[in-house]
């Protein structure tokens, strides 16, 4: 086990979030999973996209790609695919993940690069005060729509089953101990793992709060079984009640890396092949 | 008696999937392999059956690089081949073509009944019609019938000795019937052939253009498809195997650059390709990479536009768009080929400014460029050896250090002790968010400092004729420089001369010098002269006029020599 500390940042660190936001003990998730799953700050590289949630890389001590809104995931995948021995998480909010990024979030999928990616989905676009996000609940009151949300809300998870993600697991951040062990799962899955995080605003949402998840979330149990694909998809759609926990997992679909590229070094490794350009050029006589 | 020599036009017309391209690909391969200089270039519909397409080759004693107006012989595949192609018929064309499908279509020549899909049905398939028209073509040629049977040998040796044999008689029906043909209709062609041209490799512009980008050591290219930008990702795809290659077909543009970039900063060499529509898209990234300081480079295949505009023919109007795509100030370099060679090398040239300066830079070609095949001597492609500006991170590591020359040693992740981050934001030098004034304008002045030696290291243009001397200068830039050449020849005049740039930005300090106080008239692929108002604008200087052409062809070199004409 890596010392947590470790991944501190020097103490004058100025973070950007507001006191009681449910990134804090995501950050502090986040880097006791690495710790514990012995993951070297150098071997580890964070991508994010833009949001309060797509700061998270400038809060610890590990490499990161803090790239453009909606952006997280293509880089991710290049990264992977160019190291693959890096542990790469993508890590935004819902906001950048789900509206943004959509296109980028269905084809990551499909793709299944061994990657984690964890959406802290306070439902609401927080760094651009408090419009309606993808998650947003129908009927949410926000500058933009003062009566209330018009459109259906988006079932992240729900679209990732459909897509065949090999890892779908909800979270909570306010329960410390429980997500760290889903996210720690979902760094050792061995594909591209999709780890929703209920994550309070607590200055733009004032509907989705602590305590109101608190009422609506359960943990699944240790019988349900998560390669039900049916099962998983019946707790998707159920936004009664939510649930908490590793919903789905498929083991042993190739990984994108293993598929586009052969073996796992280092592309910057490579040098050029002379003779073979010179071959491929006696070719056009 | 129809006598043609030195330089002959032989334009092939047909519908899509018709098979034009199989007839072209052979017939320039058989008359290079003969020591022939040939050139060729074709004009296609958006569409993947029907249409009328049309492909021409020249055949001249000298090197030549251009499209012309003129046919000398017109192989037309279907009806509507003539209809298409009759403003470029004149009373000496040689129209071929079968009876049923060319019969009173042109007053204006002499048509030749050839009748293709018959010999090809006696051998059994309508298949061999190419080889047919092929084997014409090289009997009015008088060619060397045994070079044509040992290409066929080889071309066609892996389908196995039937379909070899099959062809080797489809070929010889054709080319005895156009030996007939020419000595009945007293046809005479005499071109002269070059030993050396044997020896020479013939390819297109999209293949040099991809030799060079291997040639670069780009091991990484995540794209969208695109014509004309998609030639270049089914390059590297056929390649990826010998050169390790990672293939990545992105779902869309804006995941494609962003992708690629990544793949950059994690130490691969990436390329993107598309059109000006799907760089469109790519806008946001390459103000991306121009804060993060993560190389790129970015082919885009010019078409005109606006939006799809003509999906499959050329322009030159994106030079706007690359030059100041992306929000904010930061540097850039944009590389314009404009011969096979220059593709080579601008490849190379485009990883080594991008990865050297850790910013965004451009190769723009164009539908012409790419699809135009010639020959050359091997030696011509001058392979740089690329090299890698990565360095191995110390743990103090410090991804945008302030140093005095602007380039902050660039690391990957998990090479070396330290940490590397990368940050769209405003950043200090250990990459974290800003918002101090004085940082960021010590970054800015960073970033933006770089473009002073990137301008140093700019290649110069091509001097085409004896400039100093000249009053007036006739520039071009990207795909123009053939037609330049070889109008500027034909005038023959010592008055005029050519200067063809293959870097448009930074423009070399140097270069200045050769347009001032000169009659500088610019001449581009594009509606509103684009490169004539950045040559105002960087150089200072005035246009004396400019010649511009925007309907979705070449220049041809008729209308060229008549515009110099001109001018004197
Ligand atoms: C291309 C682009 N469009 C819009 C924005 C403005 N913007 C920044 S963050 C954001 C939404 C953030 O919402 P979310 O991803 O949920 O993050 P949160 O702040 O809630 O953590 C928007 C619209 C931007 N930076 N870039
Ligand atoms: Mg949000």
């Amino acid at each position: 086990m890596i010392d947590k500390k470790l991944y501190d940042m020097p103490r004058e660190t100025d973070i950007a979030w507001c006191p009681g936001c449910g990134n804090f003990p995501i950050l502090n998730i986040v880097k006791m999973a690495l710790s514990e799953l012995d993951r070297a700050p150098e071997d580890v590289v964070i991508c994010s996209g833009i949001g309060q949630a797509a700061k998270t890389p400038h809060y610890l001590r590990v490499n990161y790609f803090n790239g453009l809104h909606g952006r997280a995931l293509p880089p991710a995948i290049a990264i992977k695919v160019s190291n693959p021995k890096l542990t790469v998480i993508a890590e935004s909010g819902d906001g950048d993940t789900y509206g943004e990024g959509g296109n980028h979030f269905m084809h990551t999928i499909r793709r299944n690069p061994d990657i984690t990616n964890i959406v802290h989905d306070n439902m609401i676009y927080g760094l651009t005060k408090g419009q309606a996000s993808p998650t947003s609940e129908k009927g949410l009151k926000n500058p933009i729509q003062p009566e209330g949300v018009i459109v259906d809300q988006f079932n992240p998870l729900a679209v990732a089953l459909s897509l065949g993600a090999t890892f779908v697991a909800r979270a909570f951040s306010g329960d410390i101990l429980q997500t760290k062990e889903i996210i720690k799962e979902a760094i050792l899955h061995k594909g591209y793992a999709l780890v929703d995080v209920f994550q309070p605003c607590v200055v733009f949402n004032k509907q989705n709060t602590y305590q109101w998840f608190r009422e609506k979330g359960y943990y699944v149990d240790e019988n349900h079984n998560r390669s039900d694909k049916m099962k998983a998809f019946e707790l998707a759609f159920d936004l009664d009640r939510l649930a908490l926990g590793v919903i789905y997992q498929r083991e042993g679909k190739p990984t994108y890396e293993t598929s586009v590229r052969e073996g796992d070094e280092p592309l910057y490794k490579k040098t050029f092949d002379k003779a073979a350009l010179k071959n491929l050029i006696n070719t056009y006589r | 008696m129809k006598h043609f020599s030195q330089d002959i036009s032989l334009v092939l017309g047909g519908a899509a999937g018709q098979g034009i391209q199989t007839v072209e690909a052979l017939l320039v391969q058989v008359l290079k392999r003969e020591g022939y200089n040939v050139f060729s270039s074709k004009e296609y519909m958006s569409r993947i059956r029907g249409g009328s397409n049309s492909t021409e080759i020249r055949i001249t004693n000298k090197k030549c690089a251009s499209f012309v107006e003129r046919i000398d012989f017109l192989f037309a595949l279907d009806k509507e081949a003539i209809p298409h192609l009759e403003k470029r018929i004149g009373t000496k064309t040689v129209l071929l073509g079968e009876r049923e499908k060319t019969c009173g279509l042109s007053e204006k020549c002499q048509v030749i009944d050839v009748p293709f899909t018959r010999f090809a049905n006696e051998l059994g398939n309508p298949i061999y019609t190419s080889t047919v028209a092929v084997g014409v073509a090289l009997g009015i040629l008088q060619a060397d019938e045994r070079v044509f049977e040992k290409y066929l040998q080889e071309h066609f040796a892996r389908k196995g000795d039937e379909v070899v044999a099959k062809n080797i008689e489809a070929g010889k029906k054709g080319y005895a019937f156009g030996k007939h043909v020419a000595y009945n209709e007293g046809i005479e062609v005499t071109i002269a052939k070059n030993k050396t041209v044997e020896e020479e490799i013939l390819l297109d512009g999209n293949d040099a253009l991809g030799l060079g980008v291997l040639a670069s050591g780009c091991n990484y290219i995540s794209s969208y498809p695109m014509s004309p930008g998609t030639g270049l990702l089914t390059f590297l795809a056929k390649h990826k195997k010998e050169f390790g290659i990672v293939i990545d077909q992105a779902e869309d543009e804006i995941s494609a650059i962003n992708h690629s970039i990544g793949a950059w900063y994690a130490g691969s060499r990436a390329i993107v390709t598309t059109s000006g529509g799907g760089f469109d898209l790519m806008t946001e990234g390459v103000s991306l990479s121009g804060m993060i300081e993560t190389p790129i480079v970015v082919h885009i295949g010019q078409r005109p536009g606006p939006a799809t505009g003509l999906p499959t023919r050329t322009e030159q109007a994106d030079l706007n768009l690359v030059l100041y795509a992306g929000h904010g100030e930061f540097p850039r370099a944009i590389f314009v080929p404009g011969t096979h060679e220059e593709a080579f090398l601008v490849a190379q040239q485009a990883f080594h400014i991008a990865d050297k300066y850790q910013i965004p830079v451009f190769i723009l070609t164009d539908q012409y460029f790419l699809d135009s095949i010639r020959s050359f001597p091997e030696k011509d492609l001058q392979i740089l050896e690329p090299k890698n500006h990565i360095t191995k991170t110390k743990a103090d590591y410090k991804r945008y250090a302030l140093t005095s020359d602007g380039i902050s040693p660039r690391g990957v992740p998990g090479y070396g002790e330290g940490l590397v981050g990368v940050d769209s934001d405003e950043h200090d030098e250990q990459a974290h968010i800003t918002e101090s004034a004085d940082m960021r304008v010590a970054m800015h002045k960073k970033r933006l400092g770089k473009i002073g030696a990137i301008r140093e290291e700019a290649f110069l243009p091509t001097e085409i004729g004896d400039v100093k001397h000249a009053d007036t200068v006739i520039v071009s830039w990207g795909s123009n420089r053939g037609v330049l050449e070889e109008a500027l020849e034909i005038v023959g005049n010592k008055s005029i001369a050519g200067l063809h740039f293959h870097q448009v930005y930074p423009l070399p300090e140097k270069a200045k010098k050769l347009l001032t106080k000169k009659k500088v008239v610019v001449l581009e692929n594009n509606a509103g002269g684009q490169f004539a108002n950045l040559l105002k604008l960087e150089y200072g200087i005035e246009i004396t006029e400019n010649i511009l052409k925007y309907d979705g062809d070449p220049f041809f070199v008729e209308e060229v020599v008549i515009r110099l004409k001109s001018l004197m």
